[in-house]
């Protein structure tokens, strides 16, 4: 076969060769509503568990030692009809297997949690893995285990749970043919350094397996079985490209400022603790955003103490550096089976973020615990998102303070940490004042789309979905002056920051602090050092609102 | 034939209690016997089925506990005392394995 091009956007900066693996990623449940279903009932799933079964029967076989005892334990749970029954009385009554399935492994592993005894909660881990690997069969995906590293993973979607499965370690590239340069899976990319493209005109089923495949972002290209003359290509950019990280780490070395001498703090963005190995704490003024519900693999939250220890990690890791941590923000195209609605006409303006959490509160105190006891290790904040109403904030808090004094009241070392709350409901945008939160964090990417009225789903509308428009800028702005004005800080954790054609911008608007993907923190710092404050005196997109 | 109730106990002495592995040589052991074996923390129940690895794993039996049996039909009287008897031995997890003599009512030390 000969060199094959195809094209797409691109959603990550980057280039990429290595063998193609074709993955039939899990869809959205957006798009499963419309798509012709496959049949979640009783006899899917125990087609599925008996294809899972199979699996860790040839796992099993490869495995010695303690590997084999869980595999052997995991394949005892599936051959007992026990575990399932829970499951299947639910879809007797019209539940989705995928759902029943996932609500009655939860069930069960928190019934592990709550076990006094340490063998047992960690056993949790085996029910929850064996959940993942029947919800596998049942909505079709492939293992990410069969995924080698380095490949350059081609899929229709990819949900964010899947991408953190893969290792990236050893580069890689990622070609969706769906997707959207703003979903949760291309900001996970570019927290990665994978370089992704979404929209890709390539007919998946034709690619066929173990062929090699080259991904340029910058020409939005993927070419199947590349040429001699797109390998040579392949090494220049790659030493062109190594060329420019090395000239923006020197910028990440040193603490940002404008060319007028005005310091501005650069944190990180952190889904996965893996991203924080082999970085150096002094590069950041701190973590702006821990995404906890994907610190988790996107499965639901563990219990307290495997919260606390995941938390622990990240906040150690910093030494001393402030730590914001976000309370669970399921939901939107983030969603966890059994926990988040299905169904729901559009997740986006559904049960999501600090919703979500009030709704389950039995979930949301055992965060809060974890986060609360974390916040004696170090110089830890908590934030809430999707706020809309003072009231979400009010309530929250007093879940906080009352789950703070029941740890104090048990003699459980915590400590109440500041409560923040992300701004990106334009109703929080534009009546800040309202909300006494302790601090505020701008969520660029989801204010953006509901300014705009633009799923950050729907590639076709990312013209209209820019954070660089008069209508968000000025939200930004007025947000930034509240935060002056109640003494209160002001960031800004969304992609915007890491965009050296936006972070001018951001500045001009008042913004001080933005927190970035951890590969983006040298280019960012570089932008910043070539803005003169004093020169951007005028601004282009009119008065903010008067307060 | 009138089913003949049995019953026996041990008690857990192996380091982690009846987790996975133990959960798992019991319940395969107790799916040899046609009897039915059943297990429970108390004299008196709950009882629950000790040929289902999940159920063995809902009981969440931590070392120290005192495990009861409780086998009818068939081959109950074999059965009871293979299960005590595995108890005893440490779900033979260790070299130093505990002599013991299972049988009907029997309370290990």
């Amino acid at each position: 076969m000969s060199e094959r091009r195809y094209s797409g956007r691109a959603a990550s900066p980057g280039i990429a060769l290595g063998e193609l693996v074709v993955v039939a990623g899990r869809p959205a449940p957006a798009e499963r509503r419309g798509a012709a279903e496959r049949p979640l009932d009783a006899a899917a799933l125990h087609a599925a568990i008996a294809a899972a079964r199979a699996e860790l029967e040839a796992l099993a076989g490869r495995a010695r030692g303690d590997g084999a005892d869980i595999l052997g334990f995991q394949i005892a749970l599936l051959d007992d009809p026990a575990l399932a029954e829970p499951a299947l009385a639910e879809i007797a009554r019209g539940r989705p297997a995928d759902e029943a399935w996932s609500a009655a492994l939860r069930a069960e592993a928190e019934g592990y949690e709550a076990s006094a005894d340490e063998h047992f909660r960690a056993r949790a881990a085996d029910l929850l893995d064996v959940q993942d690997r029947v919800l596998g069969h049942l909505t079709g995906d492939r293992g990410a285990g069969d995924v080698p590293p380095g490949a350059v993973v081609a899929a229709a979607d990819l949900a964010p749970s899947r991408f953190l499965a893969i290792d990236w370690s050893r580069g890689g590239a990622l070609a969706l043919t769906g997707g959207s340069a703003a979903s949760h899976v291309a900001m996970l990319a570019r927290s990665r350094g994978v370089p992704a493209l979404v929209g890709l005109d390539a007919p998946l089923g034709e690619l066929g397996p173990r062929r090699a495949a080259l991904l340029d972002a910058s020409r939005g290209l993927l070419v199947v079985e590349p040429g001699p003359a797109e390998r040579e290509r392949y090494e220049r950019e790659r030493t062109r490209l190594a060329g420019e990280r090395a000239a923006a780490e020197v910028h990440a070395a040193r603490p940002a400022a404008t060319r007028d001498g005005t310091p501005v703090r650069v944190l990180l963005n952190v889904s996965d603790p893996g991203e924080l190995e082999h970085l150096d704490p002094a590069v950041c003024d701190g973590v702006g955003l821990v995404r906890t519900e994907l610190l988790f693999h996107g499965g639901a939250l563990p219990g307290e103490e495997e919260q606390l220890a995941a938390y622990r990690r990240v906040v150690e890791w910093a030494r001393g550096r402030p730590v914001t941590l976000r309370t669970l923000d399921a939901g939107g195209d983030k969603p966890i089976p059994g926990l988040t609605p299905e169904g729901e006409s559009n997740p986006f303006l559904g049960v999501r973020g600090i919703r979500l959490s009030l709704a389950r509160p039995d979930v949301f105190r055992v965060q809060l615990r974890a986060l609360a006891r974390a916040a004696v290790l170090g110089d830890v904040k908590v934030m809430l998102p999707m706020v809309g109403s003072p009231r979400e904030l009010a309530r929250a808090r007093a879940l906080l303070d009352e789950e703070v004094a029941s740890l104090a009241a048990a003699g459980v070392a915590a400590r109440r940490p500041p409560l923040g709350m992300m701004v990106e409901v334009p109703a929080a945008a534009i009546a800040a004042d309202l909300f006494d939160a302790e601090f505020y964090s701008i969520g660029s990417n989801d204010l953006t789309q509901y300014v705009a009225a633009a799923g950050r789903d729907v590639d076709a509308l990312a013209e209209l979905a820019d954070p660089a428009q008069p209508a968000v800028l000025r939200l930004v702005r007025r947000v930034a002056e509240v935060g002056a004005a109640r003494g209160v800080e002001v960031s800004l954790c969304g992609d915007a920051g890491g965009d050296p054609q936006v972070v001018p911008l951001l500045l001009a608007a008042g913004i001080r602090a933005l927190s970035v993907a951890p590969p983006l923190v040298g280019r960012v710092k570089q932008s910043i050092a070539g803005v003169d404050l004093r020169e951007l005196g005028g601004s282009p997109w009119g008065p903010a609102w008067p307060i | 034939m009138p089913d003949t109730t049995l019953s026996g106990s041990a008690l857990l002495t192996n380091a982690v209690g009846l987790h996975a592995r133990p959960s798992v040589k019991l319940t395969q052991l107790a799916k040899r016997f046609a009897a039915s074996v059943e297990l429970a923390l108390e004299p008196g129940g709950p009882w629950v089925d000790a040929k289902s690895p999940v159920r063995v794993m809902r009981v969440k039996a931590p070392k120290g506990t005192t495990l009861h049996f409780r086998t009818s039909g068939g081959d109950a009287a074999a059965a009871l005392a293979a299960l005590v008897g595995l108890v005893e031995r440490r779900f033979d997890e260790d070299a130093e394995e505990i002599a013991g003599e299972p049988g009907d009512e029997r309370e290990t030390v």
